[in-house]
């Protein structure tokens, strides 16, 4: 089985995050990267699969070159292989997702695995985006994922706290959720392999944003509040203000 | 192009949502200030008996899309009929609530039409004829102001705008589709039902929410959480959670707020014992009134709460609910 899995590098979520002089993006000085957490179920389930069914797991992202470091985080904890379409842009998920499908045309591909949400755009739309470019169908938000004879078994998280259990045959594009699985750290034989990986790489193809920014802010200050009380005996007058003062309840 | 606004209605119990709702009156706002006609979609195996009633929501048209192609939710179904019916009213925007399925499909349904999405606005206006949509990124730490070249495909989030009361008599047009069940690729086999009656936190407008400090709920901590519960029932609230809650296994992680949980904007955000991560904070600082609880009274969560107790979740939760439930009988 060809898997390909998709991450994006991110801030880390201790960041804090300060718009750039540009007012468009975000100031990147101090901040710390790392692979966007729910792309990390998305790896360990494409290594999970092609230890158990056998054939190769490619790991493939798109930004600047310092994103090579994920890519071999990627490597050492079971991925065969790593690409990288190179941009030093801020792109937006149809952009980002363009580039992906123009490049997975390229390549075998039985799987496509994505992160159901990036914790920095939180657009939560690649994974459907490249679905679509390819002519691929899409189970989004796995919490648990089997392949058996060519055929996708997902469970996935629907409105109203509901889980579906889907089949989909296969190519097909899954998005996973936390509950998939636990993500492996690397083991020193993996750290090595990922050090000898050569990394492929090429020019990311992006086409224009479909929505552009216009303006970064940070979010509104909130008032400053106030301690109502302490302990148990505090609790009726806090009643009192919600209900008089910011009439809530 | 033209002025109208598409909205895709969501239903939940075989009815309109409420964020559905709170979507066209968003869309029904826009198009007024456009110009144009909001238009309400709706799509199900049943769902024709509702459509004139949409009118009184702000719709000034309703296209019922009805078979059986549409009675569970499919990615493939609903991202083709947006698409399709986006091209026939020449949509200028095309809106849906920003849930679980509107969050999956709308994205589809954007790409096939060569357009982005703006995911989980808070905001939408119009600035020199051109639609603004406003939507937190990394779980509201920043917000941005986004437009599109075309027509504007966005989710808008749940609790932030308001249901239209100013209503029309809707026009109701019937929607066929060349597509039929078989054409669906992915095929749900079986929905487990969440519990009966359980709030989404991403959908409610009180959420009571625990920490750490509540303790393990199979030992020490069960009274604790069992006081939660307690609370969120008496005041209609559901029930979150901190990441350091869901990684120990004590919540599912659909309860999780935070920058890698769900992002919420509830009316009323109560914190029991989460002292606020960077993380945490991002995700409900969203919130009109956020009310913290914590026995530290130098805890993070207090610079941002409108109201704190200092004191134990032990003693303060059940006396709170006590309160609440006193001024809600008065």
């Amino acid at each position: 089985m060809e898997i390909i899995v998709c991450i994006r590098r991110a801030p880390t979520t201790d960041a804090r995050i300060k718009p750039a002089a540009d007012g468009k993006n975000y100031d990147p000085a101090g901040i710390n990267f790392d692979i966007s957490e729910y792309d990390k179920f998305a790896l360990e389930a494409g290594i999970e699969l092609k230890e158990k069914h056998g054939g190769k797991a490619t790991v493939l992202s798109l930004g600047p070159s310092a994103v090579s470091k994920e890519l071999r985080t990627a490597i050492a904890m079971g991925c065969d292989a790593a690409s990288l379409l190179v941009s030093d842009g801020n792109h937006d998920s149809w952009a980002v997702a363009s580039a992906l499908a123009a490049k997975i045309k390229t390549m075998p591909h039985d799987l496509l695995l994505f992160g159901w949400n990036s914790v920095d755009s939180q657009s939560s739309a690649t994974g459907q985006m490249v679905a679509e470019l390819l002519g691929l169908a899409c189970v989004s938000v796995a919490v648990a994922l089997e392949v058996k004879d060519g055929v996708a078994h997902v469970e996935r998280l629907a409105s109203g706290g509901n889980r579906e259990r889907v089949v989909v045959k296969l190519p097909a594009v899954i998005t996973c959720q936390k509950g998939l699985n636990k993500p492996r750290q690397p083991n020193m034989k993996g750290l090595m392999n990922a050090k000898k990986t050569v990394i492929d790489e090429s020019p990311a193809n992006a086409p224009a944003d479909g929505v552009t920014v216009l303006r970064m802010d940070p979010p509104p200050p909130r008032p400053a509040g106030k301690i109502v009380g302490k302990g148990p005996e505090a609790a009726k007058a806090l009643v009192g203000l919600l209900r008089n003062e910011a009439k809530v309840i | 192009m033209s002025k109208n606004v598409l909205v895709y209605v969501e239903f939940a119990d075989d009815k309109p949502s409420k964020a559905g709702l709170q979507a066209l009156g968003a869309g029904c706002r826009l198009a007024r200030q456009l110009g144009g006609e909001a238009i309400a979609l709706i799509a199900g195996a049943d769902v024709a008996g509702h459509a004139a009633g949409l009118g009184a929501f702000g719709a000034s048209k309703v296209q019922v899309a009805q078979g059986e192609q549409f009675r569970v939710y499919s990615q493939d179904g609903l991202s083709r009929l947006l698409a399709q019916q986006a091209d026939a009213v020449q949509a200028v925007a095309v809106l849906t609530s920003a849930t679980p399925a509107g969050k999956d499909f709308m994205a589809r349904a954007a790409a096939s039409r060569k357009c982005g999405l703006a995911s989980d606005c808070t905001n939408l206006e119009v600035e020199g004829g051109k639609i603004v949509a406003t939507r937190p990124v990394f779980a509201g730490k920043a917000l941005v102001k986004v437009a599109a070249p075309g027509t504007l495909w966005a989710t808008l989030r749940p609790n932030v705008f308001a249901v239209e009361t100013a209503g029309f008599t809707a026009g109701i047009e019937p929607v066929s589709v060349t597509f039929g069940v078989g054409d669906l690729r992915a095929v749900v086999r079986e929905i487990v039902a969440g519990a009966k009656g359980k709030l989404d936190v991403a959908e409610a407008e009180i959420i009571v929410s625990g920490g750490r400090g509540l303790k393990d709920p199979a030992g020490e901590g069960k009274q604790n959480w069992d006081n939660l519960e307690k609370l969120a029932a008496t005041i209609g609230a559901a029930v979150g959670a901190s990441r350091a809650v869901v990684d120990a296994g004590w919540r599912p992680h659909g309860d999780q707020v935070g920058q890698t949980g769900k992002t919420v904007s509830p009316k009323l955000y109560i914190a029991c014992a989460i002292s606020g991560a960077i993380q945490h904070l991002a995700g409900m600082s969203g919130s009109k009134v956020i009310v913290a609880i914590n026995k530290d009274e130098t805890a993070p969560i207090f610079k941002i709460a409108d109201y704190g107790i200092v004191g134990n979740v032990e003693d303060v939760v059940p006396a709170l609910t006590a309160a609440f439930a006193e001024a809600l009988k008065a």
